[in-house]
This record gives C-alpha cells, sequence and structure tokens, in this order.
C-alpha cells in the first residue's frame, strides 16, 4: 500500500504523478472464502477491513453488484451525529462517532470528516419539548448536546430568519457541536484500500443471486452472476436490497424500501457554516467543500427500487429551506437523485445474527446510515467473527420485533438523514 | 410524480394520495389465539417485493377511499388498480412484461 503523506505528494510530483499507483487490487473471485459479505458499500466494506484488522481474519471477499460504493453511500447527504434519545442508539451512534474521530488517521486517508457542528431547529411547543429532552438524554449518557435560544441560533448560523412572521418561525435549536460531515466516496475507498492491503478480495460487478445452504441448515455460500462462490459464514450488508438478498435464505424483514432524494446547488464561496435540521418543515441544508448547498428531501412514501421520486418531494424541500434562509432564493439546484433507503418500523437498524447458522445482517439503516459507517462496521464484524454480538449491538436484533422490545427513535430519524 | 387512478375518481396525481403499504395483510380473526411470532408477522413483517407489489392506497385529498394497486417496484409502473375487499387479480405474462418496461 502507497502510504500517503506531503511527503509522498512532493516525491510523486518530481515524477509528474506517474508514480501512483491503484489502491486496491481488482480480482476474480476464488472458489471458496472463509466469509463473504454481501454489498461493496461503506459498511460492508468497512466491515471486511475490521474482521481483518481486529480479528486477524484474511480469506474474506466483498462482492458488490455495481461498482463500488454506488448504492446509497454514494447518494447520501454524509450528516453525522450521534444525538439520539435512547440509551441504545445513542451509544451505538457515539461509538461510530468515536470512530469517526479517528478515521483519517487510522485508514491513512482523508476522510474530510469535519465537525461543523449540526443544529435542529424547533418550530413548535412540541419540538421544543422534544429536543429538550434529547439534549437531557444526551448529556446524561456523555454526549453533547446543547439547547440555544433563537438569538444564539442566529449567532451560530447568520443565515437562518428568526423573524417570529414566518410560517414556522424558529423557536430554539438543539446543537450538538461534535456533528459535522465527511466526504462519502473516501470512507469506501478508505476502507477499501486498508483492507485490500490485508488480502481482502473486493470483486465488483458482480451480483448475489443465491443462498446456498446444507441440508442442515446452514450457509455454503452464494450463487452470483460470476458463478458459485462457497462460503462458511456470509454477512449481509445491502442497505435497500436487504429484504431481497435475505429472501435468498427464505428470511423475511421487518423493512420498507423507500426512495430518498437529495440535490446540490451551483457551488458558492463559503456562506453556510454548519449543518442545519427541521424536523418538522422537513428540510435539512449543509454546504461541501466544494461549495454545493447539499440539500436533503422527504422520503417517497412507497415501496420502489428505482432510485428516483416524485419531484415535489425535494420541491417540498425548497420551499421550507427558502423561508428558513431567504438569501437561497436565487441559488440554482444543479443535481438531484434518489437512493434506494430500508426502513424498519421503529427507525433503529438490525446488526445481527439470524436465524439461519452462518447468516448475519446488517440492515435497517434506512434514512440514515451513513454516520454509522465505521460503527456498524465494526460492530458488524465482531458479531461475524465471534457469533455473538457485542454488547453495544445486542438490542439490535430482529427478534426485538417479537419480543416487543422495540427502540424508537422515529422522533431522532423523523427527518430523513 | 405517479399518475395513479382512483376506482371511483379516476386518474389523478400522486399529490392528492396516501400510501397505505402492503395490501392483503388480513387482521387476525382471533388476536387471543395468536402467538408473538405471528403477530409480529402480521404487524411488523413485509414483503417488499423487488417486482410486482399488491399495495394499498387512500385517496387522501379527493373522495377519502382506499383501494388496492399492482405496480411494479423496479419501474413504479402500475398494471392495475382495484376495489377493496377484491382478491388480488392475476395478470397476464404481458401485463407484467408491459409494467416491468
Ligand atoms: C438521499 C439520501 C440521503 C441520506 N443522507 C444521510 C445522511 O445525511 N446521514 C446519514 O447518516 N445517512 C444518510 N443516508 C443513509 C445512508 O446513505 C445509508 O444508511 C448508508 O449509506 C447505508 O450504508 P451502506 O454502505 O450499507 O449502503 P450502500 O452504499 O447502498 O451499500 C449497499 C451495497 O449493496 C449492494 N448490493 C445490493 N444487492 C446486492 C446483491 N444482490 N449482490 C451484491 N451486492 C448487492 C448495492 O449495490 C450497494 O452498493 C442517506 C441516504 C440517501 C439515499
Ligand atoms: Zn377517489
Amino acid at each position: 500500500m502507497q502510504k500517503f503523506s506531503a511527503f509522498s505528494l512532493f516525491r510523486q510530483a518530481l515524477g509528474a504523478h506517474q508514480g501512483w499507483k491503484p489502491q486496491w487490487r481488482s480480482v476474480k473471485p476464488k472458489a471458496a472464502y472463509d466469509i463473504i459479505i454481501v454489498g461493496g458499500g461503506g459498511h460492508g466494506l468497512g466491515a471486511a477491513y475490521y474482521l481483518a484488522k481486529q480479528h486477524g481474519l484474511r480469506n474474506i471477499a466483498v462482492v458488490e453488484r455495481g461498482w463500488l460504493a454506488g448504492g446509497n453511500t454514494a447518494r447520501n447527504t454524509t450528516i453525522i451525529r450521534s444525538n439520539y434519545l435512547f440509551d441504545e442508539s445513542s451509544s451505538y451512534y457515539e461509538h461510530s462517532l468515536k470512530l469517526w474521530e479517528g478515521l483519517s488517521q487510522e485508514l491513512n486517508y482523508n476522510v474530510m470528516f469535519s465537525q461543523r457542528g449540526c443544529l435542529m431547529i424547533a418550530h413548535t411547543v412540541h419540538d421544543v419539548q422534544v429536543f429538550k429532552r434529547h439534549v437531557y438524554a444526551n448529556r446524561l449518557n456523555g454526549i453533547d448536546n446543547e439547547w440555544l435560544t433563537p438569538q444564539e441560533v442566529k449567532e451560530f448560523c447568520p443565515p437562518l430568519n428568526i423573524s417570529p412572521n414566518i410560517r414556522y418561525p424558529i423557536l430554539g435549536g438543539a446543537l450538538q457541536r461534535r456533528a459535522g460531515t465527511a466526504r462519502h466516496d473516501a470512507v469506501a475507498w478508505g476502507f477499501a484500500r486498508a483492507a485490500s492491503d490485508m488480502g481482502v478480495d473486493i470483486i465488483e460487478n458482480c451480483e448475489v443471486t443465491g443462498i446456498t445452504r446444507a441440508p442442515s441448515g446452514e450457509v455454503t455460500g452464494v450463487e452470483t452472476t460470476l458463478g458459485p462462490i462457497k462460503a462458511r459464514k456470509i454477512g449481509v450488508s445491502a442497505a435497500g436490497h436487504s429484504s431481497v438478498v435475505m429472501g435468498m435464505a427464505g428470511i423475511r424483514l421487518p423493512l420498507q424500501s423507500n426512495p430518498l432524494q437529495a440535490l446540490v446547488s451551483e457551488p458558492v464561496k463559503p456562506a453556510f457554516p454548519t449543518i442545519v435540521m427541521s424536523n418538522t418543515i422537513h428540510a435539512y441544508i449543509s454546504q461541501s467543500d466544494k461549495g454545493e448547498m447539499v440539500i436533503g428531501a422527504g422520503t417517497d412514501g412507497y415501496v420502489s427500487y428505482t432510485q428516483r421520486g416524485g419531484l415535489h418531494i425535494p420541491a417540498h424541500t425548497l420551499e421550507a429551506i427558502t423561508e428558513l434562509c431567504p438569501m437561497f432564493r436565487r441559488l440554482r439546484m444543479m443535481r438531484s437523485w434518489g437512493g434506494i433507503t430500508d426502513n424498519t418500523p421503529d427507525r433503529s437498524p438490525i446488526t445481527a445474527k439470524t436465524s439461519v447458522p452462518g447468516l448475519y445482517v446488517n440492515c435497517g439503516w434506512g434514512t440514515g446510515g451513513f454516520k454509522a459507517t465505521p460503527g456498524a462496521a465494526n460492530l458488524f464484524a465482531w458479531t461475524i467473527a465471534k457469533d455473538e454480538p457485542h454488547p453495544i449491538n445486542a438490542p439490535f436484533t430482529i427478534e426485538r420485533f417479537r419480543e416487543g422490545a422495540l427502540i424508537d427513535e422515529a422522533a431522532a430519524a423523523a427527518v430523513a438523514h | 410524480m405517479l399518475l395513479i387512478k382512483c376506482p371511483y375518481c379516476g386518474e389523478r396525481a400522486e399529490v392528492e394520495f396516501a400510501n397505505g403499504g402492503e395490501a392483503h395483510i388480513a387482521r387476525p380473526a382471533d388476536p387471543m389465539a395468536l402467538n408473538d411470532e405471528q403477530w409480529a408477522q402480521y404487524l411488523y413483517m413485509r414483503d417488499n417485493p423487488k417486482g410486482l407489489i399488491a399495495e394499498r392506497w387512500r385517496h387522501a385529498h379527493g373522495c377519502g377511499r382506499f383501494f388496492n394497486a399492482l405496480r411494479d417496484t423496479r419501474t413504479d409502473r402500475f398494471v392495475m388498480t382495484y376495489e377493496m375487499g377484491q382478491p388480488r387479480p392475476d395478470i397476464t405474462p404481458e401485463q407484467a412484461a408491459e409494467a416491468a418496461r
């Protein structure tokens, strides 16, 4: 692996940058692996990385139907935060946030994690009560989150309109200062590069079409468009396609796959210092390092695998954004797109063993799993390696829907983020 | 935006409708007789198909009535809509191919 540093950049410059090598090996699948990860998004690549790095396993393949990280990893608005309400969730998301804080160093790859804060604004008395409850719950768990008055909101983020005369006036906001954004591709590429370097095979353009099992029930491998591959363990991290892949092993999940859309504006000079989210009027916005305003729209309310969605959904979001930040009224939008998100009824994920021996699943991250990329990857790897969950992801089972132990984060996750 | 055919009012824009999830999930006749697993299946587990789905819609900003629809989730093309209470219709291979197109 070529190490990246100021010095390596300088040396490559002397050679007119002709000496850079591909960052991961391009391989054909072997006949068998110890572990196959289905899905080469950030979660799947990260799981392979941690399996190799922390659990000393090397005979691993990541199988991706398209190109590397072309799914939701490439399509999301990269908001990273850990201010979820319940103890179970906040410890999971905080585990991830802590990993983000050291990730660029760990991977020797700049994931451009920028802790510019995330401000969730309140427009109703109900919002105020809910967010304050979040602030207190988070602080009891040692997670930073603080309440800002409208004036403090304005000082922290001057483009916001705090006039009491707008349709949904700003009554205050909850600010997590350690929250931020990261470069979506870089996370996947960084994990891929480091995993490949430790011997993990990354196989692109190879769709899993079946899961094969022994008469006794345990998994024996996968069928793919490049032929069968044997495996002792299979970890499925297929985001919007989780129901489809798990269905190949006869497992039904509590998931609905919905389109979620986002859009970006033309690039402008630095104008927006933080991330602003509003659950009530459904809008969120931040500025990328390239200068584009990155705007997340709402979920299209029906099952679909089209990665499209209707134009009225982003239009609604833009109405909200331009009322909150009137200076964006003349900004032109450049691109919009959709991804397929896998949503659970309680808006919390599943990272767990399944009833099929040797089959593991990490899914249900829905509209908010980018922030969990290193954390979920790390705990999914643990669960696969040890055949049991880590205490942090132990509550995030499929069985919780049978036992009634739901982790209802609808209030934290109501806005798709 | 989808164009949806309400069986009562005709074709209208999607913004008039609310999606009601998977169709034909019957409320258990004798809830007390169900075990936890059956309850979980009824309440939470869903087919979530990539392909044909039978789903409920409500013409929320119109006649207010529920109806069912067959749609291909790979293309969002509707095969047909039909009234509540009717069984899931059989469709021809040509209809399925048209919806998948
Ligand atoms: C518009 C939008 C905005 C979002 N904004 C945020 C945000 O601000 N913050 C946040 O935390 N989260 C956000 N999310 C959610 C986040 O993107 C996802 O939860 C997260 O990326 C899922 O991680 P992943 O890496 O597993 O997904 P993916 O990158 O989708 O990886 C899954 C992979 O599995 C592959 N796959 C599927 N089926 C098969 C098969 N049969 N064989 C082989 N491979 C297969 C897919 O091709 C895909 O590459 C957003 C999502 C969208 C769509
Ligand atoms: Zn009608």
